[in-house]
């Protein structure tokens, strides 16, 4: 579950590496804990709910792009969103296209664009793009992964197991945990999609 | 604001600021890795206490034989209702996991203040489990045997709000702001979960005002402390960490948290020497009535001219004194002082927070001799109670209260 480098405290606040690099760091360093990474290829998602992140996990280098530091916003029913940081481990961009998860009968990959001057949040045509050896922040207020449709509430601390589909076919499945949050509470403009 | 630099600090600020844009303007030319890397090398170092970090992770939870932190805020918690084993699970894994990255210096999943996470400064956060605890998790039989309420003193003034509470955090770090945000996080996690039934904000000297390791003082200006286990030896290991009971508790402990009313106004009536006679021991230097300096051993026995002990039968710590090194108890109190009444009456006392293996075993005996006769009772009131099992620690991956919940 913590995909920090141990070295986390820069030695230097003002001066440490951009938080996406520290992270790349550690995804390459194999210190992405189990309850972030993911099957290539099977969709099998990791069995967080034991609380359990060993650090030998699954090889890294057998995943295409790593989760870290997963968590989805709490939520008795509709919809909710699912945030981390998608990271890239391979040397060719990626292209995350789809996804499902077990608690929601639909999932979307969501922007959040300004219409009519206001910040709302749609699917996001293409997909989220993953560059090579980098990594791709879902947060509130920009891009996420929205379920929709929640067929259970998302209590928290649940973990929700999320599959998502690169464009090449392969599938990464990883487990978020959920936390009571205030923000992300754009509107939703369905069918906006423009690009 | 006064714009001449007059002061050697002023002046040395400017310097190195000048120094550094100078630096980095040179740099700019010569790429941008370079540009980003050198400056650390000529900006003035913070001071160093803000990036301590003390491991999250071990056999024992930090925050009980970490040298005691500047600032502390111990939070009691009710849980709520319907708070059953298998929430009590999911709140203690997200409780565990923000404590481990916030001591670690980097933000909580959710973070809303991310910033604020950066400077640790000897950051811990310790959790302990009250007696409602266990019956909400359907594991009454699994509480330690003498993990009640106290009971009652005669000395006691108990107050509601201050007294009970089925879930502890304690957070404590060198830097207020490391508090405070620890705290926010914390709570903002816990709240699902359950209600906060009292905060209690402690606080010791600053860092760095003294050496580290020097015994506490008091807000009635006694050193608090001298006769405490050190941590790290054997007779702090064998007082502290559970070795019977329950097994899930082995490396874990008991905290009997009583927060202590001082009675400024009537300690201030008393001239030095009662003050020193109800200690037994000076308030200068500490050192017992019967030696030179802070860590003499006291001498029960010495008599004065008259034939009378020089350290009272009812001294503070003559009352206090125990032999056998396994009885002893751990003190890692803070000072309180909070608003003074209109009159100027202050709110001012201890968080007397006392680790042991055993309540009944350790604490209660103590407690008894100093309820029944202790000089220092005079000025000194209980006015809250709480007791917790305190878990074991954990490893990574792992979270606390596992071996008893999981």
């Amino acid at each position: 579950m913590h995909a920090m480098p141990i070295s986390a405290v820069p030695a230097v606040p003002g001066r440490r590496l951009p938080r996406l690099r520290r992270l790349l760091v550690a995804a390459t360093a194999g210190a992405i804990s189990l309850s972030a990474l993911v099957a290539c290829g099977g969709g099998e998602s990791s069995k967080a709910s034991d609380g359990g992140s060993p650090s030998a996990a699954v090889p890294a280098a057998a995943a295409p792009v790593t989760v870290a530091d997963p968590w989805v916003k709490a939520s008795d029913s509709g919809m909710t969103g699912v945030f981390g940081t998608l990271v890239n481990t391979t040397g060719a961009p990626l292209t995350v296209v789809s996804g499902t998860s077990t608690v929601s009968a639909k999932t979307e990959l969501h922007e959040v664009a300004d219409v009519d001057g206001k910040p709302a949040m749609r699917p996001k045509a293409g997909g989220f793009v993953v560059p090579a050896k980098a990594g791709h922040e879902l947060k509130p207020g920009a891009d996420h992964i929205m379920l929709m449709g929640l067929n259970r509430p998302v209590k928290p601390g649940d973990e929700v197991a999320v599959t998502l589909t690169l464009d090449d076919g392969r599938t990464v499945g990883f487990s978020a945990v959920a936390k009571a949050f205030a923000g992300g509470k754009e509107d939703y403009t369905p069918g906006m999609a423009k690009g | 604001m006064d714009t001449t630099p007059t002061t050697p600090a002023v002046g040395r600020r400017r310097l190195l600021t000048g120094g550094a844009l100078t630096l980095g303007g040179v740099l700019a030319g010569s790429g941008l890795g370079a540009a980003v890397r050198r400056p650390d090398d000529v900006r003035p170092q913070p001071p160093g206490y803000g990036r301590q970090t003390v491991p999250f992770h071990g056999p024992h939870q930090a925050g009980i034989d970490t040298p005691a932190q500047a600032h502390a805020v111990f939070l009691g918690f009710d849980l709520a209702a319907g708070t059953d084993r298998a929430a009590l699970v999911r709140m203690m894994r997200l409780l565990t996991d923000d404590a481990v990255r916030l001591t670690r210096g980097a933000p909580a999943l959710a973070d809303t203040e991310a910033e604020l996470a950066a400077l640790p400064a000897r950051l811990t956060v310790t959790f302990g489990f009250g007696p409602g605890l266990f019956r909400a998790a359907g594991l009454d039989d699994r509480r330690p045997a003498s993990l009640e309420p106290l009971p009652p003193f005669p000395i006691d003034r108990l107050q509601d709000g201050w007294c009970g509470g089925d879930l502890l955090i304690q957070v404590c770090a060198d830097d207020p702001l490391a508090v405070a945000h620890a705290q926010r996080m914390l709570v903002k996690d816990a709240r699902s979960f359950a209600r906060l039934r009292w905060t209690q904000r402690g606080f010791r000297r600053g860092r760095g005002v003294e050496d580290d390791g020097t015994t506490q003082r008091n807000l009635m200006g006694q050193l608090d402390g001298t006769a405490n286990p050190i941590p790290g030896d054997d007779v702090f290991a064998g007082a502290v960490w559970t070795d019977a009971g329950p097994d899930w508790l082995r490396g874990g402990t008991t905290l009997v948290l009583r927060r202590i009313r001082m009675e400024m106004e009537t300690w201030d009536a008393a001239d030095t020497a009662a003050k020193e006679f109800s200690v037994g021991r000076t308030l200068g230097t500490g050192a017992p009535l019967t030696g030179a300096a802070e860590h003499d051993p006291p001498d029960f026995n010495a008599r004065d001219a008259f034939g009378l002990p020089v350290i009272s039968e009812f001294a503070h710590i003559r009352r206090a004194h125990v032999a056998d090194p396994r009885q002893r108890i751990f003190r890692r109190p803070y000072n309180y002082d909070d608003a003074p009444a209109a009159d100027g009456t202050p709110d001012t006392g201890l968080l007397f927070a006392s680790f042991q293996r055993d309540i009944a075993e350790q604490f209660l005996p103590v407690q008894r001799a100093l309820a029944t006769s202790d000089h220092l009772n005079q000025w000194t009131t209980p006015i809250g109670s709480a007791v917790f099992a305190v878990p074991p620690g954990c490893a990574p991956g792992g979270w606390i209260g596992e071996p008893l919940l999981g």
